[in-house]
């Protein structure tokens, strides 16, 4: 623990950390940009130069300068304030002044830092160097004229996104940053380049010019494309939910998000629900809320018991599939159900159906064995998780069919019976995680088999999911035994759907009435009898759980559109309508009766659980594996009315060019 | 880089070069490339890699060889890292060549101290020859590239061309020296007058009587 003087204020730093470290640690602020703390050190921009004694006489870069002990540090003498103005001017040179043009405007780290560490003025009489326009693929936009080469995207792209597809080429004066044979960077995390990025060289392409950023409101979310539960900040400009940025939570996303959290948001606004609809002579016409109300309530009439059903979807939130549960109790049903993927797994504890190493402890893993999941695509940071775990010398073994997962990985078979032959290395390795996806859950005793070999092998288990909603759902008990082939079975006539689009539920119930609540004129509208327009995950307060079973809770960004209403008041106000009116009025009251009923919403974070009981038995099971998701860009229907995730599926999965020809 | 040559077509080039292995003599050069780094760092081995496959692309076409893309390819291949690794490498090193040259490969030196000395001639003569900076001759025969200092300074002015320096130029010597290379008359390597290498012109300058034998200095002290 080497202890060393910042300014005259003595610290003692961790061994092994760097004098930048050392001089955050005693409240100084060193200007950067190459140095990242999540990416290795480059020392290449000079900005955090410091006067260092002992040592010699000149400036050192602090950000690749081991802090030792008695060193003497100095962030504020004659110095390095002239080192300082010195480096500004140089990364200058070759810096456009285009900053009124520049999307970067307002939160550019260049800007900032020439304003605090800067002269205000450049000796450089000459031409700046400039650079052409380097396609990076339909996320990130390029005006390389203004890169400074700080290589920040280079070392992401090999270190966390795992693609080595950016680098630097040329050299000296002519080093220019560009993707391979600029091709469209197969990562979905590309996004994030885009925020590491210190100026203006790698911008957003969907946001182009959209807005400033001091016009934003800036709301904390969290993101339901997945079950990470990524923490976001949601920029909105008026009605209209610009842009979603992570925010740093190191237990879930660390500070990533992938490009579906970052750039779905422009599906927010179209192909909207704006109105309620009811299915009049077989066409869905735009109706009022009351009549909305009226034809519901004439489909109910004499139902009671199981006629009536409730689905939830990937998208709902913890208060809106308990007002669901309880309009359906007051009816007396059970039946309900969130699994509508047909994946069938254990619901008897939450530990059961939880990611139970957590995502931040995937990294202590020293053997990972993966069934049934393609976490690139379901679980993009569990990915990242995975590759940092590999960092530390984990080994990575998978069950199912074989896709670049962009580390080295020893597939054991397509065919879930793999379970059965481990290999040795696997059988004696100490610290195992069991990772099961729905792709094994979809198999039947595929669950049974993975739990089972989790307990043989001593291991961690966890189910990855791939939806928002799923396990708040499952923590309110929104299941039915049997899963959703019970619910088919039971035939049920009047069909409550929260949002239910990756199931084609017309196929399953055919003679149902059934009531579409939901944001986006996807396929569970299409099917619906009535359409009660909700919000959107930006729209309103919600809970979500995300797969660790972590309690997270967002605020509005904005209000729904047209008449639009969170989900919970519809319920709320059907009940009424119905005659058999929920016992809340509030948002207040509702998390309160949750908190009642469910001590483990109650609080934000994680909550414990007890620990996971005996491996259900199950006899021998086979099947070929079937990953869920093929299209990571179109998993929901907000992804799927984006425009950008459009353009996304159809280049990087599809591979149609949208090149831009040279000019 | 605006006198840069410009890169081929991709789709040409990966019709033309798709195909590319190592011939038999260099499969086994390769292997005693890879032979010399432990194993894990077979990255090493990019620059000689890249080097031997620009010569085979030589050998191939009859010229001095160049790397089209699918070969750079084949060589990350060959050592397991991406493509963009060894990308980065070919794209930093000016005796990788990105775009086809000629048979003989002229590179004149035009930093400071042989432009003092002459380079302006030397380039004069290439000119004058039909050379033109940056391109190829119609005939194949010779590109010309301006680079930067190749470290023979005391031999200025100098021109590289393949693998050989012939220094000390002056226009008629580069006149004459091209004219030999393009009838393919025997040239004389390293310096272009009377000169032993970098000696003085003319012999020696100092410790002159230690030209014919040994002598002893030391009364002279």
């Amino acid at each position: 623990m080497p202890k060393l003087t910042v300014d005259g204020i003595e610290v003692e730093v961790p061994a092994g950390a760097t004098v930048l470290q050392a001089a955050e640690a005693a409240g100084k602020e060193i200007p950067r940009f190459c140095y990242h703390e999540r990416l290795s050190i480059a020392g290449n921009c000079r900005m955090c130069l410091v006067e260092v004694k002992p040592g010699p006489p000149k400036p050192q870069a602090s950000c690749a300068l081991p802090a030792a002990d008695g060193q003497e540090i100095r962030t504020d003498s004659a110095m390095v304030k002239k080192a300082r103005e010195g480096v500004m001017e140089f990364l200058l040179i070759n810096h456009p002044l285009d900053c009124p043009i520049c999307d970067q405007g307002g939160e550019c780290d260049l800007q900032d830092q020439s304003i605090a560490y800067g002269k205000g003025h450049s000796r450089f009489d000459e031409n700046k160097r400039a650079v052409t326009e380097k396609y990076m693929g339909p996320i990130v936009k390029t005006v390389m004229t203004r890169c400074i080469q700080c290589t920040r995207c280079v070392r992401f792209a090999e270190e966390v996104a795992g693609v080595e597809e950016i680098g630097a080429i040329y050299r000296g004066e002519n080093m220019q940053i560009t993707s391979y044979l600029e091709r469209a960077v197969t990562s979905e995390l590309s996004g994030n380049v885009v925020d590491l990025c210190p100026v203006g060289a790698l911008t957003s392409k969907a946001y182009a010019f959209e807005a400033r950023p001091w016009e934003l409101k800036k709301t904390p979310g969290i993101d339901v494309m997945d079950a990470i539960g990524t923490n976001v900040r949601l920029d909105a400009r008026g009605r209209q939910v610009l842009r979603s940025l992570p925010r740093i939570n190191e237990d879930v996303n660390e500070e990533w998000a992938s490009d579906k959290t970052r750039h779905a948001v422009d599906g927010l606004v179209r192909n909207r629900l704006d109105k309620p609809y009811v299915r009049v002579d077989g066409k869905l016409k735009a109706a009022s809320w009351e009549e909305a109300f009226a034809a519901i309530a004439k489909a109910m009439q004499g139902v009671s018991g199981n006629q009536v059903a409730g689905l939830a979807g990937d998208l709902a939130e913890v208060e809106s599939v308990y007002a669901l549960k309880a309009l359906l109790k007051a009816y007396g049903s059970s039946l309900h159900e969130a699994r509508v993927d047909g994946a069938l797994y254990d619901v008897a504890s939450p530990a059961s159906y939880r990611f139970n190493p957590t995502i931040a402890g995937v990294e202590d893993a020293k053997a990972i064995l993966l069934v049934g999941t393609n976490p690139r695509w379901e679980a993009p940071l569990v990915n990242t998780r995975i590759r940092k775990a590999i960092k530390k010398g984990a080994k990575v073994y998978a069950v199912g069919p074989e896709v670049d997962l962009t580390y080295p990985v020893q597939w054991l078979g397509a065919d879930i019976s793999a379970l059965n032959e481990l290999p040795e290395a696997l059988t004696k390795a100490e610290d195992v995680i069991v990772i099961a996806g729905m792709g094994a859950c979809l198999i039947e005793g595929g669950y049974a088999a993975a739990r089972q070999v989790a307990s043989a092998l001593n291991a961690g288990f966890g189910l990855l999911h791939t939806a928002a909603g799923r396990v708040g759902a499952l923590d309110v008990g929104f299941t039915t035994e049997g899963g959703f082939g019970a619910v088919v079975e039971a035939a049920p006539k009047v069909i409550f759907s929260l949002g239910v689009d990756e199931a084609e539920l017309a196929g399953f119930f055919g003679g149902a009435f059934k009531v579409y609540i939901g944001t986006h004129g996807d396929r569970g509208a299409h099917s619906a009898d009535v359409i009660l327009p909700g919000a959107t995950y930006v729209e309103k307060p919600g809970t979500w759980v995300n797969m660790e079973g972590r309690v997270q809770r967002t605020e509005r960004a904005v209000f729904p559109v047209g008449d639009a209403r969170e989900d919970w008041t519809i319920l709320r106000a059907l009940s009424a309508v119905l005659g058999k009116t929920l016992p809340f009025d509030s948002l207040a009251q509702l998390r309160s009766k949750i908190a009642a009923d469910h001590p483990t919403l109650a609080e934000e974070g994680l909550a414990p659980v007890a620990a996971l009981d005996a491996a259900p038995k199950g006899g021998d099971v086979s099947g070929t594996i079937v990953y869920p998701i093929a299209d990571f860009y179109l998993t929901n229907p907000i992804a799927r009315s984006s425009p950008t995730m459009q353009r996304c599926s159809a280049e990087l999965i599809h591979g149609e060019s949208f090149a831009e020809a040279a000019e | 880089m605006a006198d840069a040559a410009h890169i081929p077509d991709e789709a040409e080039t990966r019709a033309r070069w798709g195909g590319f292995a190592w011939n038999a003599e260099n499969a086994e050069k390769a292997q005693q490339i890879l032979a010399r780094y432990p194993k894990g760092r077979e990255q090493s081995a990019s620059i000689p890699f890249l080097d031997l496959a620009q010569r085979q692309v030589g050998a191939e076409t009859n010229t001095q060889g160049w790397l089209p893309v699918p070969v750079i390819e084949f060589v990350a291949k060959q050592i397991g890292v991406s493509y963009m690794r060894v990308y980065e490498v070919a794209t930093f090193y000016t005796m990788f060549n990105l775009a086809p040259v000629g048979r003989f490969h002229v590179q004149v030196c035009g930093t400071t101290p042989c432009m003092l000395r002459g380079s302006d001639d030397v380039l004069a003569a290439c000119k004058n020859k039909g050379l033109v900076k940056g391109k190829t001759t119609p005939d194949g025969l010779f590109t010309l590239t301006e680079v930067e200092c190749l470290g023979a300074c005391s031999n200025a002015p100098m021109v590289q061309i393949n693998d050989d320096n012939f220094e000390d130029l002056t226009y008629d010597s580069t006149i004459a020296l091209l004219e030999a290379l393009a009838e393919g008359k025997p040239v004389k390597i390293g310096p272009q007058i009377d000169r032993q290498v970098s000696a003085p012109e003319g012999g020696p300058t100092t410790l002159v009587e230690m030209v014919t034998e040994n002598h002893d200095y030391r009364g002279r002290w």
